[in-house]
């Protein structure tokens, strides 16, 4: 079963990495122009899909935390997966907003240029950090297992464990303890700075004045919650599937367990959403109005109830409450439907993200601009092209590989061994 | 209706002298304001058109659109209109979120684009609450006919400096743009595009921090009126309602 979902995610990633590449082509040779944003809808997809991964990947931080530095021990043998999860959906993040750049050979001009009063310069000063924390971090998570497999396993394995232990040998109890400590200053260092950066996402939203939708001082906390319950739940499905299962028992156990926390973070995050509608469709002011309008019967209603609502929220929500709250029979297998509550969770987050970025801007700033002046992009409508699509799909099939390559190549996942001290 | 007694032919050589005096001074000491007469404005959008041939501006791209807005019912109806340039604020939240350093308000009031160093984010797209920014995708108005017609590849002169458009890659291509008061035209002693295409003299051009110029005299007017004030955004371009 597991090998055949394996088996079924490589392939769903190859396909999609090859056909997105023709998106690629297309983002390379003719710019933005075949792109739907614009002048009065400057932000689409690929945003979305931006701000998508990276909750992703500062949630999945954030997880790792709790085996690298609170030491919860049921977790203690996803610290890793975590921990490359991240570093795959940071990757896909920050591909997608490169990509979104108007001039792309200019993106140094971020930390060349810094502006302190930008807090897309400082998703620019937090990233670069993260980034290195995350390499780091993985690296002393991985170390003693790379000495291991360089000495003992086989093929290509082999040869990038030596090549990636940079030379370092020692695996005794002493060094592996060095390591757990350095991995716990990491990770403590790490929280604020992935609290930062993504509670920084909803900020670089959350300032902008010129859209109501956005101006809001719950959008940084919206954003951490959204990140801890799509990460949570994605790696409740990458831990069924990828996760050490020696033993059933605890693989059912850990699986309850995420089942339960995820189920708590939906369920969150959905109360601040109904706080966000209450409120925002009580007001009378159209730039309040007119966006939660939008996402509850405009034409893209779909995207809110069936995507988001129903297979996101009502789906999971009751998959887990009858597999991972009841007590009694712990031995009863649960681990398949509460990977697949999640599995759903996570990958209809995405509704959630598209929500939040394109209807705030469908509200003309100015009554009657978009019949002043017409031209492409002159519009308040928007509808990803086939061409955003196919990059999008591009970049996640590369986050996705990403991880698959390193999943078969490094030794992430190690049934034989603790990793909490 | 209050409005100030300036005669017609007097306008123009009145502003055009305001000019000369403001190119004296140091440029921190002059601010170019534009006051724009609601009440004299027929929505032609002769302002807008000239605007686009003055700054060579591609399909998609606009400074200066005219808002018509309509009152009453038919056949009792009447029209509004708001040409709407970019704002000038003093407070430009533009310039506020651009990661790069790529827009900033000079000392003349004027809010510049550095389209060499704008990445293209649309940050500050998103900021305006005046829509005033659009996005250069980098399309021809002779796109899917046998040849791009070379007027099309001149270069404007935004800002003082040449940016033809040779190829769809390198800049202004793939940056953010709006109205620069046309400073090009203004540094040279020339009055900006719309308002010297303005046929109903409804626009107003000169250096505010001189009070014998008619844009200041303007200000002072009981009608003057700025764009959604409550933004915060101190805007530089003025309304006569
Ligand atoms: S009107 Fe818009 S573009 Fe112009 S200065 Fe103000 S915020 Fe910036
Ligand atoms: S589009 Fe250019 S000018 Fe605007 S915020 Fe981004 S880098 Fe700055």
């Amino acid at each position: 079963m597991k090998s055949t979902i394996k088996g079924l995610v490589w392939i769903i990633a190859v396909i999609g990495f090859g056909v997105g590449l023709y998106g690629m082509f297309l983002r390379f040779t003719t710019g933005d122009r075949l792109t739907d944003y614009g002048s009065y809808i400057p932000w689409g997809l690929w945003v979305a899909f931006y701000i998508y991964f990276i909750g992703l990947s500062a949630g999945s931080f954030l997880l790792s935390t709790l085996v690298y530095v609170a030491r919860i021990e049921k977790l203690e043998k996803i610290g890793k997966l975590a921990l490359f999860t991240a570093f795959g959906c940071l990757v896909a993040a920050l591909l997608s907003i490169w990509m979104d750049l108007g001039h792309m050979a200019r993106v140094g001009n971020v930390l060349l240029h810094m502006n302190l009063s930008s807090m897309m310069s400082w998703m620019g000063i937090l990233y670069s950090s993260y980034f290195g924390i995350v390499i780091i971090e993985l690296w002393f998570a991985l170390r003693s297992d790379l000495v291991k497999t360089a000495k003992t396993g086989s093929g290509g394995s082999r040869t990038l464990a030596r090549l990636l232990s940079f030379g370092s040998s020692d695996i005794s109890a002493e060094a592996r303890a060095a390591d757990h400590a350095k991995l716990r200053v990491l990770g403590i260092i790490g929280i604020p700075l992935a609290i930062a950066f993504h509670g920084g996402v909803g900020a670089l939203f959350g300032v902008i004045q010129a859209r109501p939708h956005w101006n809001t001082p719950l959008m940084p906390i919206t954003f951490l919650i959204g990140a801890l319950a799509s990460s949570g739940a994605l790696l409740t499905a990458v831990v069924y599937i990828w996760g050490p299962d020696k033993s059933k028992e605890q693989l059912n156990d850990i699986m309850r367990f995420l089942g339960k926390i995820v189920l708590a973070l939906v369920l969150f995050d959905f109360l601040l959403e109904i706080s966000e509608f209450l409120i925002g469709l009580y007001s009378m002011v159209p730039a309040e109005r007119l966006p939660l309008e939008a996402i509850l019967h405009g034409h893209f209603w779909y995207v809110f109830w069936i995507v988001h609502l129903l297979i996101g929220v009502v789906i999971p929500v009751i998959i887990l409450f009858a597999r991972a709250v009841p007590k009694g029979r712990p031995d009863k297998p649960a681990g398949g439907l509460i990977a697949f509550a999640c599995l759903l969770v996570a990958v209809t987050f995405i509704a959630v993200r598209f929500n939040i970025v394109i209807p705030a801007q469908i509200n003309p700033e100015i009554p009657g601009l978009q019949y002043a002046f017409s031209g492409p992009g002159l519009k308040f409508t928007y509808l990803p092209t086939t061409m955003e699509w196919l990059v999008s799909t591009w970049v996640t099939s590369f986050g996705v590989l990403l991880f698959l390559i390193g999943e078969k190549l490094l030794p992430i996942v190690n049934p034989e061994h603790r990793e909490a001290a | 209706m209050a409005l100030i007694d300036v005669e017609r032919h007097e306008i123009r050589e009145r502003m055009m002298n305001d000019l000369q005096r403001a190119l004296k001074k140091p440029i921190n000491k002059r601010h170019w304001a534009m006051v724009i007469d609601q009440a004299k404005c027929v929505g032609c959008t002769a302002c807008t058109t000239a605007c686009v041939a003055e700054n060579h501006l591609p399909p998609g791209v606009v400074y200066r659109p005219v808002v018509e807005t309509e009152v009453g019912k038919y056949p009792n109806v009447r029209k509004t209109f708001l040409p709407r340039p970019c704002m000038q604020c003093d407070d430009p939240p533009c310039v506020k979120v651009c990661p790069a350093h790529a827009t900033w308000k000079r000392p003349d009031g004027i809010v510049e684009i550095n389209y060499n160093r704008c990445i293209g984010c649309r940050y500050c797209i998103s900021a305006c609450p005046y829509s005033a920014r659009t996005f250069d995708k980098g399309f021809f108005y002779t796109d899917g006919t046998p040849e791009i017609m070379d007027y099309e590849k001149e270069p404007s002169f935004e800002y003082g400096r040449e940016w033809p458009r040779r190829n769809r890659e390198t800049s202004p291509i793939g940056n953010a743009r709006k109205c620069t008061y046309c400073i090009h035209r203004v540094e040279k002693g020339i009055l900006p595009a719309c308002v010297t295409t303005c046929i109903g003299d409804a626009t107003y051009f000169g250096d505010r921090n001189d009070p014998e110029s008619l844009v200041a005299e303007l200000l002072g007017s009981p009608r003057a009126r700025k764009l959604r004030e409550e933004e915060g955004t101190k805007p530089t371009t003025t309304y006569l309602v």
